[in-house]
């Protein structure tokens, strides 16, 4: 048995997609923006695992779809560090990290109640700066958010 | 976007900087004109501001421009429930420039993303005010002959006040000494000190409004410290006369400093300082007009300085 596939714990997978490394607060975030909730796939959740950090993490795996990297990368607002496992015939044919976007439209909502953003029927638009531990700037009002606080719409 | 629009102070760069001063500067010296004959200029005033309202639209008056446009959201369409895009989508129909006010940040940013038309952003909320900083930095270049190498000393509400983060981020091109002098509660937010330390720019902070910093200054930049800004009323109660000017805090300071000030005042400056040829607050509102004659212009893409430049 080789090394990801034992470090995958939680119960194999023939094809589809295992994401790892997600912090563990951010686990049903990251569920939620994947729109996990709704889907009819078999999924298993893993969270507050130990990893090989020291700190806690999520994992989640999804049978039968192979997530797009857009889609993929939307969760890196709040799990910049997870990383994407795709896997076909129990065996992990791709591997890479998510990548956050320089801009985000339409994906955060703005912190600041007398935005634009809120008061109008648009879409939000950050500027993503310093993506190990992001922070997004409002294109709009101007009103910063750390990363790991951002409410995904 | 459309790139005559003016949503922020921190857009432009030196250069646009000195050209719209350039043309604010002819505007004093010329201020009645017909250059904007046949023109049509929308001011949309969301949220109330005579003062800033009759500055602006005295600059189109005097320019031969025609205004429309109303002062009070109430009374317009937006009371009925409308969108801000219809709104500037409808009047971009019939204005050629669209000065505005609203209270909700990013209102004028996004007005540009809906019409083909220049937005000129009179306050959006507590976000921006480039006309704003526009005159104040007119003035300073007006009373000092320069706005390289200046000591300028920001007083009061260094935290929420959007004029002196505006004014900071322009003078950034213009090798500027910063005195930052506010209670701990209401100093300088940590980006802009960050932007400061990143460019070089020398800065001092001061929980005291001190005789030396006074003394130094070239423009002193006063602003009000209101006391819905406090998480803690016995803090206000502490701090709210410490940073107030006085004309015996003057006795030493350069002849040639100017105060400053936004208005309106509550009583941050002594009514004894405005005798003092250094108080300048009064006539730098004034030279708003000019400010904003320079920016409708530019706007425009209107150039009066064609003939001087060739
Ligand atoms: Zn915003």
């Amino acid at each position: 048995m080789n090394e990801s596939k034992t470090s995958l714990a939680v119960a194999a997978l023939r094809g589809g997609t295992v994401i790892d490394h997600i912090p563990s607060d951010a686990l049903f975030r990251v569920a939620h923006i994947l729109g996990i909730e709704n889907m009819p796939n078999a999924v298993t959740i893993g969270n507050n695992l130990p990893s090989a950090r020291g700190d806690k993490k999520g994992i989640i795996k999804v049978d039968g779809i192979e997530f797009d990297r857009p889609t993929l990368n939307r969760i890196a607002v709040i799990a910049p560090k997870a990383t994407v496992n795709i896997i076909r015939d129990y065996e992990v044919v791709s591997k890479h990290t998510v990548e956050l976007p320089s801009t985000l439209m339409g994906i955060v909502r703005c912190p600041n109640p007398k935005c634009i953003t809120n008061n109008e029927p648009m879409a939000t638009r950050f500027d993503v700066s310093d993506p190990d531990t992001p922070t997004l700037r409002c294109h709009y009002c101007n009103h910063t958010v750390a990363g790991a606080d951002a409410e995904i719409i | 976007m459309n790139s005559h629009s003016l949503v922020a102070i921190d857009d432009l760069s030196r250069n646009d900087i000195l050209d719209l001063l350039d043309r604010a500067r002819y505007f004093e010296q010329n201020p009645n004109s017909r250059l904007l004959d046949g023109r049509v200029v929308a001011t949309l005033f969301f949220e109330p501001s005579t003062r800033t309202r009759l500055s602006f639209e005295t600059a189109v008056n005097r320019l031969g421009g025609r205004v429309i446009g109303f002062s009070d959201a109430s009374t317009s369409s937006t009371s009925k429930g409308e969108t801000l895009k219809d709104t500037i989508k409808m009047v971009s129909n019939y204005a050629d420039l669209i000065v505005m006010r609203h209270h909700l940040e990013g209102a004028a940013q996004y007005a540009t993303e809906v019409t083909g038309i220049p937005i000129v952003n009179a306050g959006d909320g507590a976000n921006q005010h480039p006309s704003q900083t526009l005159l104040d930095l007119y003035s300073i270049l007006k009373t000092q002959g320069r706005l390289d190498g200046l000591t300028i000393t920001m007083v009061g509400d260094l935290k929420y006040g959007r004029t002196v983060h505006s004014l900071l981020m322009a003078l950034r091109f213009f090798s500027p000494k910063f005195n930052f002098v506010s209670s701990h509660e209401l100093r300088m937010p940590r980006q802009y000190v960050e932007l400061c330390d990143k460019l070089g720019i020398e800065y001092h902070e001061y929980t005291d409004f001190l005789p030396q910093v006074i003394d130094q200054s070239d423009i002193i930049y006063m602003t009000r410290v209101q006391r819905e800004r406090f998480s803690d009323i016995m803090e206000y109660e502490r701090v709210k006369n410490l940073y107030t000017l006085r004309r015996s805090m003057l006795a030493n300071a350069k002849p040639s400093m100017k105060i400053l000030h936004p208005l309106p005042r509550v009583n941050e400056i002594a009514q004894d300082v405005d005798d003092d040829p250094r108080a300048y607050y009064f006539e730098q509102a004034g030279n708003g007009l000019f400010a904003r004659q320079a920016i409708i212009t530019n706007a425009l893409g209107i150039d009066p300085l064609s003939n001087e430049r060739k």
